[in-house]
């Protein structure tokens, strides 16, 4: 016989599966309403260099003077910092338990009636990370610039830096393929963010919190994949 | 029909299983799906082979003994629990693997039995609610509001077959818990011990090594009693309210 597990004593809610699905949940909705602000700005794009460098340049001074310089963009790396390494953290503890769970596979099973992006999630998250390790190194820490192989402040201002980057046909796909990670996360992420945090208790709200995350995902990756396809149009230069 | 049948034989808990392949002949449509298996045993037994073990009580859908993943489906193609399950929902031919319910957490007895006392123990943590016993209450001594009677009524059908845990991709029973929560938690009777069943039935959960969910819908459409997927938010907001309380 297998031992089995006696009845546990002294369970702590914090210390359950569904506390770190909540951890989750909380920084998951971060990033959705730090992707909807980030995908607002880069449509400045569209209004031209002047617009979009002004725009880059005031983030840094919001909540001047009550901040200091740059006060604001601190805080919200910040946040998002320690919201991406709880988010991963969670993912990762999360993700090992199922493998546990299971360790004998199926020989046959079917999932018809779950969605893609459900399944898509953990895979799909590994490719955002990767995909936010590159886009920082491309844009904010490192600023490389591929098109002239300048980096740092010699790669241009914010807007030509963009505008160069996107001129590279395989970066502009690497962007993209990134945004169809980012939309199938959006799409399960926020109707399961809803759901963890107990909000979707009957029919008609699971319906809503599952409309919604479609809206997202749409608005959102599909807002971001605007600025790269038209600089590569040509009608962004 | 005839029927090409893949089935999973395994001698005991820590034998090495496989797949084994048996032919049978003259099943009937109106047979169930255990009658069927039921004369592939006799078949065994007649040939001098050992007759394949696999679980079953009621054979009338209530019980939740019975427990096969049919063709990648947890209780099969059809809404309904296995023993309810009928041969014409299949066609002649048809190739069918039969496998165990595959969870860490419910061992393998022997070929399609597993051992699914994990849910017991997560009863034993909450599923009840302490009340002295004796003569029977007054049926109006607590009145419960209609809508909330039908909603622990329609939850309280789950049968703790685990085809919601066969059925997860993370190996999670949030459906079976998620019905017990709501089951109790909608009636009057259930709230002196709601913050602690839920602390304690997730604690159970997570050290008999069932998975977390991620709220992927597999155990709902597995589900034989239909159980929604709105008991597992619930599950979730008992375990809010818990934390907030300091439990
Ligand atoms: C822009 C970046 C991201 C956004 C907007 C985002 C958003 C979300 C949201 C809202 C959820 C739902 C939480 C819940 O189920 O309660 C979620 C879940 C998840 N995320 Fe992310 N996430 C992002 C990045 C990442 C990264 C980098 C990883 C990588 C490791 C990752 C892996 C996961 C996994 C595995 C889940 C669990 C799936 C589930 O529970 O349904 N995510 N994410
Ligand atoms: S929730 Fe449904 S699938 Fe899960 S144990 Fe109960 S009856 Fe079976
Ligand atoms: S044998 Fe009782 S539910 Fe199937």
């Amino acid at each position: 016989m297998t031992t089995r597990p006696a009845l546990v004593k002294g369970s702590r809610a914090v210390r359950s599966t569904i506390a770190l699905k909540m951890l989750m949940a909380v920084s998951g909705l971060i990033f959705v309403g730090y992707v909807l602000a980030h995908m607002y700005g880069n449509l400045k794009a569209f209004s031209g260099q002047e617009a979009f460098n002004d725009y880059a340049h005031h983030l840094r001074e919001l909540g001047e003077p009550l901040l200091p310089h740059e006060g604001f963009l601190w805080i919200a790396r910040v946040v998002l910092l320690l919201s991406l390494f709880v988010h991963v953290f969670c993912a990762i503890a999360l993700w090992r338990r199922a493998g546990r769970a299971r360790t004998t596979k199926y020989v046959v099973k079917k999932n018809k009636h779950s969605s893609f992006s459900s399944h898509w999630m953990r895979w799909g998250g590994i490719t955002l990370l990767l995909f936010i390790i590159w886009h920082l190194l491309n844009f904010t820490v490192g600023r490389i610039n591929v098109n002239t192989g300048e980096t740092g402040d010699a790669a241009g201002d914010p807007y030509t830096l963009m505008v160069q980057s996107f001129e590279v046909p395989w970066l502009t796909v690497i962007y993209l393929l990134a945004m169809v990670a980012l939309a199938l996360h959006l799409h399960h992420g926020t109707w399961s963010a809803a759901q963890t945090l107990g909000l979707t208790n009957n029919a008609t709200s699971r319906r809503n919190a599952k409309a919604i995350g479609t809206i997202l995902a749409v608005v959102v990756a599909g807002g971001f994949s605007l600025v790269p396809i038209f600089v590569l149009a040509g009608v962004i230069d | 029909m005839k029927l090409n049948l893949k089935i999973w034989r395994q001698e005991n808990a820590t034998a090495p299983g496989g797949i084994h392949t048996y032919e049978l002949d003259d099943v009937s449509e109106d047979m169930s799906f255990l009658e069927m298996l039921d004369v592939l045993n006799e078949q065994l037994n007649a040939e001098g082979e050992e007759p394949i073990a696999f679980d079953s009580d009621c054979r009338e859908g209530i019980c939740g003994q019975c427990s096969l993943m049919i063709d990648g489906e947890a209780h099969g193609p059809e809404v309904t629990t296995t023993c309810q399950l009928h041969m014409r929902s299949f066609r002649d031919g048809d190739s069918i693997t039969i496998e165990p319910w595959r969870a860490d957490a419910f061992p393998i007895v022997k070929d399609l039995v597993v051992d699914r006392s994990a849910f017991d123990r997560i009863i034993q943590q909450g599923g009840y609610i302490s009340v002295n016993t004796g003569a029977a209450p007054d049926a109006h001594a607590t009145p419960v509001p209609k809508d909330k009677a039908n909603r622990a009524f329609d939850v309280a059908t789950c049968i703790g077959c685990g085809a919601c845990v066969a059925a997860c991709p993370n190996g999670s029973a949030s459906l079976f818990l998620g019905a017990k929560i709501t089951h109790l938690g909608e009636l009057p009777q259930g709230q002196a011990e709601r913050d602690t069943r839920v602390v304690n039935m997730i604690g159970q959960h997570d050290a008999e090594g069932f998975g977390g969910c991620t709220n992927i819908g597999e155990c709902t459409a597995a589900c034989p009693k239909e159980i929604p997927l709105d008991v597992i938010s619930r599950l979730n907001w008992d375990l809010h309210a818990a934390l907030r309380h300091g439990k």
